[in-house]
């Protein structure tokens, strides 16, 4: 796997050991820490700081970071918590395991940043359980900052107290929805509660709490140092700064790339080295699994930010970029993701439990050649039945990749009904 | 009915959380003991629950949600292999026919022996490295391909 660094979240990776404390305070790392805290910052100017780089939430949703701290309670007198959703299984994604692995101190000063302008005295970070090496790193990263005296009570005598943890996933794609994550550290089962109340309102332990993705703290550091208006500089209107894009599948070089948003898709292509074995590019799923495939012709045409893609038909999501060849068989492509929707559904909602069953189910009898004249129709019926009607947005996740792949690419399905078997020839997929 | 090591590692997540909120210990706790112990019976849940002060039946419903966790019995190693799309397409399932026919089991299954179970696994977080598997759900062997996957069945075997 190969990493290309940036300003913003691999300003590290050129140097030796890059996850270490002195290698990121080398670079200027806490140094926007150590201004606010010195110069006692307004919160509010942080927020119009953050507002104006346009940094959106890097987890998928696209939200406006600054708006979303300006939806925390100001007076609430009790506790308040920070948390950093780094509980990535998306299939596609793998973009915040390497922020932790190379770059952890731009997590920790973004979540103390984030502290400090919520008015939170704990922070809780939420590490996918899969990565368990990686959960190990972070509190190694912890005790790092917190023996340099970044954490804990009195921070560099500012009188500001802050403490930050880890907590481990243990197999639950469910958790990353925020709510969900909220109950795991609760210590429930991951199930996603009901919205309203939101978290900035009723979050973890019923506190008002704000919850961010990996990427998007651990770029806030920048934003403070360099200003936002730089970050924004570094994307394009209403898309700030640079992006981290996961990309996998049929590329000679797999890897992260830390690229600025607008960048043309091709561009990424090339990066990573090109479609492997000189193959033809067939389709794109632009981020992470639940986002609607593209065909490679619409795909060519895109740059990769959140406006471009939305515009295709398809999401930018958490900027994982699946990358299909021309051997892949899309009834089997498809059939893979929707068991990961029907194996991952918390079984909560009704249309989500049953349906995500249900779809597989009929993509995989199409697949293996029992496919009924009438099952198009049923997936599209199943799909539209699901996509809106449950309380997290699981549902609709397992509803477009079916939704994407019947949009472009029903004459395969419609041909495996037919014929009982595949258009694609020796496909690997 | 576990360890003084394995307790002390439990205090260190339980300090953590606010002291009224020591069930936010449990996925942690259960990890441990699972370490300790390798799969989470029954009398091991009930301890854990009398330890962080819950209801037995809210760490069954934590040990049963997140896959993770082995409530029956397993191989010494068990052998996680994911088989997502992104995985798929570089060849996980060919790896996963490896383990099979060189383990003699189908996923879900454990060897006659005891030493190995396999299982197959949903996303990881790091396609970059696909093909990939679990080790005992802390090792990850990345980039995986024959000779990989033969050499870490020796590994294990010998240990």
């Amino acid at each position: 796997m190969i990493l290309q660094g940036g300003p913003v979240i691999f300003n590290t990776m050129h140097l030796p050991e890059p996850w270490k404390l002195s290698t990121y305070e080398s670079t200027g790392g806490y140094s926007a820490l150590k201004k606010i805290l010195a110069e006692k910052t307004p919160a509010e100017n942080i927020i119009a700081e953050v507002k104006t780089s346009a940094l959106r939430g890097r987890g998928g949703a696209g939200f406006p970071t600054g708006l979303k701290w300006s939806f925390m309670p100001r007076q609430f007198p009790g506790d308040k918590y920070i948390v950093c959703n780094s509980d990535e299984g998306e299939p596609g994604t793998f973009k915040d395991r390497d922020i932790m692995r190379y770059n952890p101190h731009a997590l920790i000063e973004g979540m103390i940043i984030a502290g400090y302008t919520l008015g939170a005295k704990a922070g809780y970070n939420y590490i996918h359980g899969e990565i368990f090496d990686i959960y190990e790193g972070m509190e190694h990263a912890v005790e790092e900052a917190r023996a340099a005296g970044y954490l804990g009570d009195n921070i560099l005598g500012s009188g500001f107290s802050f403490n930050l943890y880890n907590h481990h996933g243990y197999g639950a794609y469910i958790c990353g929805e925020e709510t969900a994550l909220l109950e795991s550290i609760e210590g429930k089962k991951g199930q996603p509660r009901f919205k309203p109340p939101f978290p900035a309102s009723f979050g973890l332990y019923g506190k008002p709490t704000t919850i961010n993705n990996t990427e998007t703290l651990a770029s806030i550091p920048y934003i403070m140092r360099e200003g936002g208006q730089k970050f924004l500089e570094l994307g394009k209107p209403n898309n700030g700064g640079t992006k981290l894009f996961s990309v996998s599948g049929h590329v000679e070089k797999p890897g992260n790339f830390e690229i600025p948003l607008g960048t043309p898709f091709s561009e990424l292509l090339k990066m990573a080295g090109g479609i492997k074995g000189g193959r033809k590019l067939k389709a794109v799923i632009p981020g992470g699994s639940s986002a609607p495939v593209l065909p490679a012709e619409i795909m060519m045409d895109c740059t990769m930010d959140f406006d471009s893609i939305a515009k295709a038909g398809s999401m930018l999501g958490s900027g994982a970029v699946i990358v299909m060849d021309e051997t892949v068989c899309m009834v089997r492509a498809l059939e893979r993701l929707s068991y990961f929707y029907f194996e991952e559904s918390c079984g909560q909602c009704t249309p989500c439990r049953e349906g995500t069953g249900w779809m597989y189910r009929v993509v995989h009898r199409i697949e293996h050649g029992q496919g009924r004249p009438e099952d198009l129709e049923l997936l599209d019926r199943v799909a539209a039945n699901i996509a809106g009607r449950t309380i997290c947005a699981l549902g609709d996740a397992a509803a477009m990749p079916v939704q994407g792949m019947l949009k472009h690419y029903r004459h395969e399905f419609e041909h495996h009904i037919e014929h009982k078997k595949c258009l694609v020839q020796s496909g690997a997929v | 009915m576990l360890s003084a090591e394995s307790l002390a590692l439990i205090d260190k997540e339980i300090a953590k959380y606010p002291a009224e909120q020591r069930q936010s210990a449990v996925m942690s706790a259960l990890r441990i003991a699972q370490v300790e112990k390798g799969w989470l019976s029954n009398e091991l849940m009930d301890f854990v629950a009398h330890y962080l002060g819950m209801q037995p039946i809210a760490v069954y419903e934590v040990a049963t949600f997140y896959n993770m966790y082995n409530t029956k019995p397993v191989g010494k190693h068990k052998i996680c292999v994911c088989t997502n799309l992104p995985c798929k397409l570089m060849g996980a399932d060919e790896i996963a026919d490896r383990l099979k026919k060189k383990l003699g089991v189908e996923f879900g299954e454990t060897t006659e022996d005891k030493q190995f179970t396999l299982v197959e696994g949903e996303c990881m977080g790091a396609c970059g490295d696909a093909p990939l598997l679990l080790v005992n759900n802390h090792r990850m062997e990345s980039f995986l391909n024959e000779e990989k996957v033969n050499a870490l069945l020796e590994e294990l075997k010998n240990k």
